[in-house]
């Protein structure tokens, strides 16, 4: 190891970013200056760092950005995927405090320590994701005390790990409301009930569009209450965390299958998958990107999709009454299903993307068309 | 579903010689192909008129015509080898005008051959600007405002409906000829009228100015199943202006929010999907109004590019092997990612570092062009450069460029005018300019404003300038410094310590580089890639090389002088050592190239080729040696001082090399081994050179000594003009002397390429120039064999190539220029090293010159290698140079000792009139069969060309000549109509050439005073496409051409048939 892995640079406040398994990445602290500590993950997309921050799914995650410039286009108010930002803690090579771009509203560094979160910069990000690669996630902690490791490990010690945790509990909404709010009157012919594990705004936008009108329920919403709102089909939304840790969100769906067309995204398609008696596992190191080659399966059409799952659906699990419709081009994991009993679908992956490419928006036309047949 | 098995053969068709606007990218990609459709076992048949690509190795395929890329040469070789399909997407613009031809000459149906990768409806709409433009108004993307116009007349009613500035498009020419930027009504309607002669179909867009917008390129492929990817996106540092391949480019897109690149990202796929490109690759570009974020498509190429080669490299993410896989009926997810070796190639690539490609220019070779950049490119070459963030890689790129910089810092020539004003045009060194106007003190948002580049670039100037200020020579700022891109020769300046100094200081406290591998995936997924560039970060990634292993530096940047010649000799150097059993590791900056696909070699470092960077590897790998001998000039610049620093160079040594500069001890083994040459002497002032010049006796031949390609190299005919000479001079040489030799006026010269194992020499060739002395080797065409060598001279150039390489202990390559007059052969120029005309001799001698030189150099004997046993062949092969004078119209298009080639084809038959008249095909010359020759050369010709002007007659030309000439030629009883001059009223010969009268030029400069005249002919002929010869020696080559044109002679073979 040379003298780069110890020497900090001149321009901020030193900051480490202690992993599990002992290692150390020096940097400079960014955002708040406090500790944080999570999962840590990495993403490799490199625009659309706002909508990743802000997505629920990455509840309670440190977040590593493999692309060494974050921030370059600052934030603004329309790239949100939530209220607020979701990660607890960013890892960046280089964070920009100088954005340009016409929608810019501020910097990522003013963003961040509004919302109070930490963040380190100036680190061996690729070092990291190869680590992470490897031995699979594991926690870790940032901070700023860099001369006390011994009690940023005893820290360590204290965040939870995230096989297990029901994260849901903690983004999901606390209690039903209409989308879009009921000013902004539409006539849309469908209303769908959403429920709500950790729901992205942009999948409420491309319902909407769709021709849907929305009521975003609370995750652990009993299904007379749906039923009871006169619904045309059910959207079981992503989320953070372990799917197995759902217990009531896999009873709710359990019991709604051949009532409504169901269509699941992400921790909604982990979720209706144990519904229909598959299982789930947790994946080495997760897929998060906007680069993950996805085939489709009944067209042989390849789909650039946007991803963020650090658990799959295992594929050798389905029971004969479910079909797999997606697979991941990268490494042969489930990417989508449908069951051949119900009218009930879901992927793995983000259709409604922000960030990432477009090309499987046709899904959300998929559920209109289950819900035309009913 | 697999490849197509309806398909045994494929004919692929390359770019030809190298221009601006079309260079080595095309030999990559054209390389990519053939390689990857043999492995799926194709009949490969190659169609290229440059004998220096590695594509055209001939055992790349299994047919390959060093021919010209003409529609006559196609057919007679489609009727010979029966291919099943064509693939014109590799070969640049080249191929697909050709593929397009043969389309409308209903070719491809009369022999029943596809066209793969593309279709001719396709590249029209693509290419044609008005078909473009309503194709995307119909699927809802936006292009600028403005229209079509054919004739003046409508131009000047579009112009009522755009303010200015208002851009001129010529349709259908290449690399943006002919187009400009009009201000001002007055200026609009000329430059309109260069746009519509420039357009083969006199037509130009007049469209809104984007100046100013962003700009960017996206790289895309798609399958015909209709899945694409987008490969790689670029940002243009310099805004909408200046031509992409002009312009400073980072990869991937900086400054675009998530939003604003699926947008583009829609677009890009939505496009190829309306133009119908089913296979392949193409490049689609945007622009972006930075108020508003408007975006408009500006255009797309629906086949590879030099961005598609840029964007291969930046990516790891092979574009032109994949294209040629979809070709042939590949989907994506079906071709493998060789990087990572078990994904496929239907995937984004992500990049964990930045990119930059900064291109070279080489202005100072074109005195007309005023050094502004514009829509259309002037460019001669780039280099590319990959650190972990955008600093990085922007200083490293300038390090690459080989022009005196060490990174982003002023240049070192006199400051010149720094006022924001002359901010606003792009020129070579903008970045260095807005460097030293942060120094100034200036804003942000002024050099913003007077720039129009983006404030995030600017930012990261600013950043690297403020990082000097805080610096003082401690680990922790050597350590900033060093992560920010800055060299030890940066460092060094700022502390007033010396290179060495800071490269000592830096491993005294471990300051070094790591390095890390370009992966296509951000590390997500394992690889396998060979392909590495250095940073400073916390951990290293590689370890290096098990075994017996040899560095082989490249050449750099494409300059004139120095370009596709070297990296084939780069990578036979490769292959060589491969096949026995070496690992080879090549070091090189520019993307453009063979040698920086990642698995040409067993590792790729791309780096700058600069004294620290080689070093930082060598530390790293402890190579068994370096191979310096085949990068051209680069390598050459720093082979002392690795040497010195203990590296073991293999072949000959950098001492050696370096005697053929020095004059003085140079001259002092020629005295030794007896051996002529022409008087010489150098000097410092211009005093000595007058009396140097005096002694050896007018004209002499004066040059600035250890410059490239002839650099300011000139015949001086007199005293004063030896005196302005020695002033101007010494701003290109600095303080080394200038060398004046004799020059042998009406002397023949050659080209000697030759091997050497220190014991032993094998001479490859000899060539001989058809250029009289006195007009640069890079730039005169050469023919192999000798047409004039009589046996005891031919002896005595064999006799004294075998003294010279051996009293330089060569070991490898090595090249002697010789002049011959009056039977006296002198020695004019030893490079004991790889040259130019290395690949072209190895073409026409089927013998691998530059793979062996590397096994010598590695310590075989030529006795290992069977070589005179091959049998000699009866051909004649023309080796021509091209120039870009149509990208420089106010160039002065004589020839001198100053090299302003850009490349170069080949013509080979059995007969030297088919030869040359191939040569000159293929390098764009259309030589008539028959028409109107004009005629005027100077004095000395004048007897000459009575013989060349009798022959034209035979020919059933019709002759015209000025009045000197005229009367000549009427006095020796030849029919001649005479002309005026330019000067002599109208109409005159300038007339007669614009409207098309004339069909064949000759015309030898009269002198230094009076060229005038021929100045504008030489001009309107580049303008009109009607060939002019400017010597008297070329001008009977071409009579012997012409003649084989008309008796209808020309063959073509492949080298298979030839050698096999």
């Amino acid at each position: 190891m040379n003298r780069l892995s110890k020497e900090n640079n001149l321009t901020g406040i030193p900051a480490v970013l202690v992993l599990e398994n002992g290692i150390i990445f020096h940097g400079t602290s960014i955002g708040a200056e406090k500790n944080a500590g999570g999962e840590v993950c990495f993403n490799t997309g490199m625009t659309g760092y706002q909508e990743t921050f802000t997505d629920p799914s990455y509840h309670g995650q440190i977040l590593t950005m493999t692309y060494p410039h974050i921030g370059n286009y600052g934030v603004n108010d329309i790239d949100n995927e939530s209220q607020k930002i979701q990660i607890a803690g960013l890892v960046v090579k280089d964070l920009c405090d100088t954005p340009s771009n016409f929608q810019s509203q501020s910097s990522l560094q003013d963003y961040l320590k509004e919302q109070n979160i930490t963040g380190i910069q100036d680190v061996d990000t690729r070092a990291l994701t190869k680590i992470i690669r490897s031995e699979g996630a594991m926690n870790a902690l940032i901070s700023t005390d860099v001369d006390d490791i011994a009690g940023i490990t005893k820290t360590l010690d204290t965040v939870p790990k995230m096989t297990g945790l029901d994260l849901v509990s903690k983004v999901t909404c606390k209690e039903s409301y209409p989308y879009p709010p009921p000013k902004e009157m539409i006539n849309n012919k469908y209303h769908v009930a959403v429920v709500d594990y950790g729901v992205k705004t942009n999948i409420l936008k491309q319902l909407t569009e769709s021709g849907c009108r929305l009521t975003v329920y609370p995750a652990a919403t009993e299904k007379e209450q749906l039923l009871a709102a006169e619904i045309d089909g059910v959207f079981l939304s992503n989320g953070p965390g372990d799917p197995a840790a759902v217990n009531y969100g896999i009873d709710l769906v359990k019991s709604l299958l051949g009532k409504k067309p169901i269509f699941g995204i992400c921790l909604g398609h982990q979720i209706l998958c144990h519904a229909l008696g598959a299982s789930t596992y947790k994946l080495k190191f997760g897929h998060r990107g906007c680069n993950h080659p996805v085939k489709n399966l009944s067209t042989g059409r390849v789909e650039i999709t946007s991803q963020n799952h650090g658990f799959a659906v295992a594929i050798e699990s389905l029971p004969e009454s479910m079909q797999a419709t997606h697979i991941s081009l990268n490494d042969n994991t489930l990417e989508g299903i449908q069951s051949l009993n119900f009218p009930a679908f879901s992927v793995q992956y983000h259709p409604e993307s922000s960030p990432g490419p477009h090309d499987s928006r046709y899904l959300f036309n998929h559920f209109i068309e289950l819900m035309d047949q009913q | 579903m697999p490849k197509r098995d309806d398909l045994n053969s494929i004919l692929i068709i390359g770019a030809g010689p190298i221009i601006i606007g079309q260079a080595c990218e095309f030999d990559y990609s054209g390389t990519q192909a053939c390689k990857s459709l043999r492995e799926e076992g194709y009949r490969i048949i190659l169609l290229n008129s440059n004998p220096a690509t590695i594509m055209t190795d001939p055992n790349l395929a299994d047919a390959t015509y060093l021919e010209p890329i003409t529609i006559t040469a196609i057919e007679e070789i489609i009727k010979k080898e029966k291919p099943s399909a064509i693939l014109p997407t590799v070969g640049g613009q080249t191929a697909l005008d050709l593929a397009i031809q043969l389309e409308k000459n209903g070719l491809l149906q009369k022999y029943d051959v596809e066209l793969i990768g593309a279709n001719v409806q396709a590249i029209e709409i693509a290419e044609d600007r008005e078909k473009f433009k309503s194709a995307m108004h119909e699927v809802g993307i936006e292009t600028a405002a403005g229209r079509f116009a054919s004739s003046i007349d409508e131009a000047m009613e579009i112009v009522r409906e755009i303010p200015f500035p208002i851009i001129i498009r010529p349709s259908f020419t290449m690399g943006g000829t002919g187009g400009s930027t009009a201000y001002n009504i007055e200026e609009f309607s000329d430059l309109v009228d260069i746009g519509l002669n420039a357009s083969p179909i006199h037509q130009v867009l007049i469209e809104e100015s984007l100046l100013g917008w962003k700009e960017y390129e996206m790289e895309v492929v798609r399958d015909r199943a209709d899945n694409a990817v987008i490969v790689c996106s670029i940002e243009n540092l310099d805004p909408m202006g200046i031509h992409t391949g002009d312009s400073i480019t980072v990869a991937p897109a900086q400054t675009l929010s998530d939003k604003e690149y699926q947008k583009m990202r829609n677009w890009s796929i939505k496009c190829l999907r309306k133009i119908g490109v089913d296979t392949g690759g193409s490049n689609v570009q945007f622009a972006v109004n930075p108020q508003n974020g408007r975006m408009i498509i500006i255009e797309m190429n629906p086949r590879v590019s030099r961005s598609s080669a840029l964007a291969s490299k930046a990516t790891g993410y092979p574009i032109a092997k994949v294209a040629a896989k979809l070709a042939v009926g590949y989907l994506l997810d079906e071709i493998r990612n060789d990087i990572t070796g078990y994904t496929t190639a239907a995937f984004e690539p992500v990049l964990d570092y930045v990119v930059t490609k900064i291109p070279r220019f080489d202005f100072e070779k074109f005195p007309s062009a005023d050094g502004t950049l514009g829509v259309q490119m002037q460019s001669v070459g780039e280099v590319m450069a990959i650190g972990r963030t955008f600093p990085e890689s922007l200083q490293k790129a300038f390090r690459s460029l080989e022009t005196g910089l060490s990174g982003i810092e002023p240049k070192k020539t006199p400051s010149r005018d720094l006022s924001l004003y002359t901010m606003r045009f792009g020129t070579a060194f903008r970045v260095q300019k807005i460097w030293s106007a942060f120094k100034q003190g200036r804003s942000l948002k002024e050099l913003h404003d007077a720039t129009s580049i983006d404030p995030w670039f600017l930012h990261h100037i600013r950043q690297l300038y403020q990082k000097t200020l805080e610096f003082s020579l401690r680990p922790e700022c050597v350590i900033l410094l060093k992560k920010n891109g800055f060299s030890d020769i940066q460092i060094a300046t700022m502390s007033g310590k010396s290179e060495d100094d800071i490269r000592s200081y830096r491993k005294i406290h471990g300051i070094l580089p790591v390095y890390k591998i370009v992966d296509t995936c951000a590390a997500e997924f394992e690889s396998q890639t060979p392909y590495c560039y250095s940073t400073y970060e916390q951990f290293d990634e590689i370890e290096p090389l098990d075994g017996k292993k040899i560095i082989i530096l490249g050449s750099g940047p494409n300059r004139i002088g120095q370009g596709l010649e070297f990296d084939y000799c780069c990578v036979q150097a490769v292959f060589g050592l491969q096949s026995i059993g070496y690992k080879t590791i090549m070091v090189n900056c520019n993307p453009e190239t063979v040698s920086t696909d990642f698995d040409i070699s067993d590792r790729l470092y791309f780096e700058p080729l600069t004294y620290e960077d080689v070093m930082n590897i060598v530390d790293f790998e402890k190579p068994d040696g370096v191979l310096i001998q085949f990068g051209g000039q680069t390598p050459l610049n720093i082979a002392s001082r690795l040497k010195e620093s203990g590296v073991s160079i293999l072949g000959t040594s950098p001492d050696a090399i370096d005697l053929a500069e020095n004059r003085q001890k140079f001259g002092e083994i020629l005295t030794k081994l007896q051996i002529p040459v022409p008087d010489w002497g150098t000097a410092t002032t211009v005093s000595e050179a007058i009396v140097i010049a005096e002694k050896i006796g007018f004209p002499v031949l004066v040059r600035p000594s250890y410059v490239l390609g002839g650099r300011g190299m000139e015949i001086v005919y007199d005293g004063a003009e030896l005196e302005r000479y020695v002033e101007n001079a010494t701003e290109i040489s600095g303080n080394y002397p200038i060398l004046i030799d004799s020059f042998l006026e009406d002397a023949f010269e050659f080209d000697v390429d030759a091997l050497c194992d220190g014991s032993d020499v094998y001479i490859a060739g000899i060539m001989q120039h058809i250029e009289e002395a006195g007009i640069h080797s890079g730039d005169s065409a050469c023919v192999i064999p000798p047409y004039w060598l009589p046996k005891n001279s031919r002896l005595m150039i064999e006799d004294y190539t075998r003294q010279l390489a051996l009293s330089l202990n060569t070991i490898g390559l090595v090249n002697i220029q010789f002049a011959m007059k009056h039977n006296t052969i002198y020695v004019i120029e030893v490079n004991p090293r790889a040259s130019r005309t290395v690949p072209f001799i190895s073409k026409v001698i089927n013998i691998p010159i530059a793979k062996i030189a590397s096994q010598l150099a590695a310590g075989k004997k030529l006795s290992d290698f069977d070589l005179l046993s091959k049998k000699r062949n009866h051909l004649i092969a023309i080796k021509k140079p091209v120039f870009p004078f149509n990208k420089f119209p106010g160039e002065n298009v004589f020839l001198s000792p100053e090299m302003r080639s850009t490349g170069e084809v080949i013509g080979i038959d059995s007969h030297l009139g088919a030869a040359y008249a191939k040569a000159e095909i293929g390098s764009g010359n259309r030589l008539p069969k028959s028409g109107i020759a004009f005629i005027s050369v100077n004095d000395e010709d004048k007897i000459q060309v009575v013989s060349v002007a009798r022959d034209l007659l035979e020919l059933d030309f019709e002759l015209v000549a000025t009045s000197g000439t005229a009367a000549l030629l009427n006095e020796n009883g030849l029919p001649v109509a005479e002309i005026l001059k330019a000067t002599e009223g109208r109409p005159n010969i300038l007339d007669a050439i614009k409207n098309g009268e004339i069909h064949l030029i000759i015309n030898t400069p009269m002198g230094k005073w009076s060229r005038r005249d021929e100045y504008m002919i030489g001009r309107d002929a580049v303008r009109h496409s009607v060939p002019a010869i400017t010597t008297i020696s070329g001008a009977r080559a071409a009579v012997r051409a012409i003649r084989a044109i008309q008796s209808g002679k020309i063959r073509y073979h492949s080298l298979q048939e030839i050698f096999n």
